[in-house]
């Protein structure tokens, strides 16, 4: 760093300030200036040698507005587990699989991520048994005209743990295809978002 | 069988932008009209990718390119702060993003067609890492105000765009740094957009001498707050 490391000098914050969330604010349509199109793929630091188990997947859809026009200049980020369904540890290994990737939307709206497919996920760090979730991507959408991210989960359909899945159960079962990424073909998932209006996804309140 | 999960604290409305506000024209088609889905925190809400200066490299200069040729034009500042959560607990090593206009009010970027000079030598964007008591700090050029078409005679006051991660990924954020006493500012239909006052000024940073470096540049303090954790856990829900 040209400037060097934090300085000591600066003063401790006031209590008062440190203690309520700050604001967000939209990514605005300039966000690409931190758009590296590598992020899309989760798997580029693995060449060939992927995790033992591991599938790669490709995950794509289009978003759309409330006026049905595609949304050309969004941030998409997906966040999930890896094939065994583990998130990786804040104190572990820096160099492991991590699901997270970021995707601008191209001139036809279109998002495409390539990653690995997720393994069921606990539901806390010590769950057992029915606390499994079924394998499901997060979805994070930023874009002009968006004061906060909107957030939403992909799960795959056919996979037998969705019938138990809490969120999904949650969902009313007119929506919950929504979220259900189906496949092209093996291997490639798509699941077209709405932000408003007909078809609407479900979004969700993280 | 029971067993809790440390959710993060839920938003309090009036210190957040709502998803639909007229006044910001982008909004109107984008926003949802069905209620959000309220998500309970799984471990996929409380983990977090881990990035490491190693597999996402540092640019703590905006001000010259990577050749180190050149150097850009307007007026230096470097921005410095504290990445902190409600408990006022630092973030560590979290990765900060920031990108913003040059000082004549442009950005690198092929959507932006306002008529000001591009800077050969501004790179725009920015990526530090939080140090143990979750300090960041960089140095930029001030940007510059720029108009956009969201009414007559609108323009955005002078900002720096955030993108922040935190430890969990219900905590991830984006946001902009404002500057004191932009008149611009009450005019702001982004900014104004955060009902809550002293919510809204928290996003205007301070002119700060500590931070300001004798003969080289002005300093500014922006701190940010991630959500916290529930005081109290929730109960996981799995009788079925």
């Amino acid at each position: 760093m040209t400037e060097g490391t934090a300085s000591s000098a600066t003063p401790e914050l006031a209590p008062s300030e440190a203690t309520i969330a700050s604001a967000h604010q939209t990514a605005g349509p300039y966000w690409h200036l931190v758009d590296f199109p590598e992020w899309a793929d989760t798997t580029r630091h693995f060449a060939d040698a992927l995790p033992d188990g591991a599938e790669r997947i490709t995950v794509s859809g289009t978003l759309r507005d409330g006026n049905g026009d595609l949304v050309t200049d969004a941030m998409v980020e997906i966040w999930h587990a890896d094939p065994a369904g583990r998130y990786p540890d804040q104190n572990g290994d820096p160099t492991a699989f991590q699901g997270y990737g970021r995707c601008a939307t191209d001139k036809g709206g279109r998002f495409r991520f390539v990653t690995l497919k997720p393994g069921p996920v606990p539901v806390g760090p010590h769950s057992q048994g029915n606390a499994m979730q079924a394998p499901h991507i997060a979805l994070a959408v930023f874009a002009r005209g968006l004061l906060q991210h909107l957030s939403t989960r992909l799960y795959f359909e056919g996979e037998a743990l969705n019938a138990a899945d809490p969120v999904l159960k949650a969902v009313p079962e007119a929506r919950r295809g929504t979220l259900l990424a189906k496949p092209a073909r093996p291997g490639e998932w798509t699941l077209d978002l709405r932000l408003q209006g007909e078809g609407e996804t479900v979004w969700m309140a993280v | 069988m029971s067993e809790v999960v440390h959710g993060y604290r839920r938003p309090n409305e009036a210190h957040q932008p709502p998803l639909n506000s007229p006044a910001y024209g982008s909004t109107r088609a984008r926003h949802p009209q069905q209620p959000l889905l309220e998500l309970p925190h799984t471990l996929t809400e409380t983990s977090s990718p881990i990035f490491t200066p190693a597999r996402y490299p540092e640019v703590a200069d905006l001000t010259v390119l990577e050749n180190g040729a050149g150097h850009a034009m307007g007026e230096r500042i470097i921005v410095a702060g504290r990445l902190t959560d409600e408990d006022g607990r630092p973030v560590r090593h979290a990765m900060v993003e920031v990108w913003q206009a040059n000082a004549a009010g442009r950005y690198n970027h092929e959507g932006d067609q306002h008529d000001a000079p591009l800077d050969p030598n501004f790179r725009g964007m920015g990526r530090v890492f939080t140090d143990e008591d979750g300090w960041y700090r960089y140095l930029t050029i001030r940007p510059g105000a720029y108009p956009w078409r969201n009414h007559h005679n609108a323009w955005r006051p002078n900002h720096i765009h955030y993108s922040l991660f935190g430890q969990g990924f219900a905590q991830r954020m984006i946001t902009q740094m404002y500057f004191p006493g932009d008149p611009l500012l009450p005019l702001d239909p982004i900014f104004n957009t955060v009902s809550d006052e002293a919510a809204r000024n928290r996003l205007v940073s301070r002119f700060d001498l500590d931070i300001t470096r004798p003969e080289h540049a002005l300093g500014y303090r922006f701190d940010i707050v991630l959500r916290g954790r529930e005081a109290t856990p929730m109960e996981e829900n799995h009788h079925d």
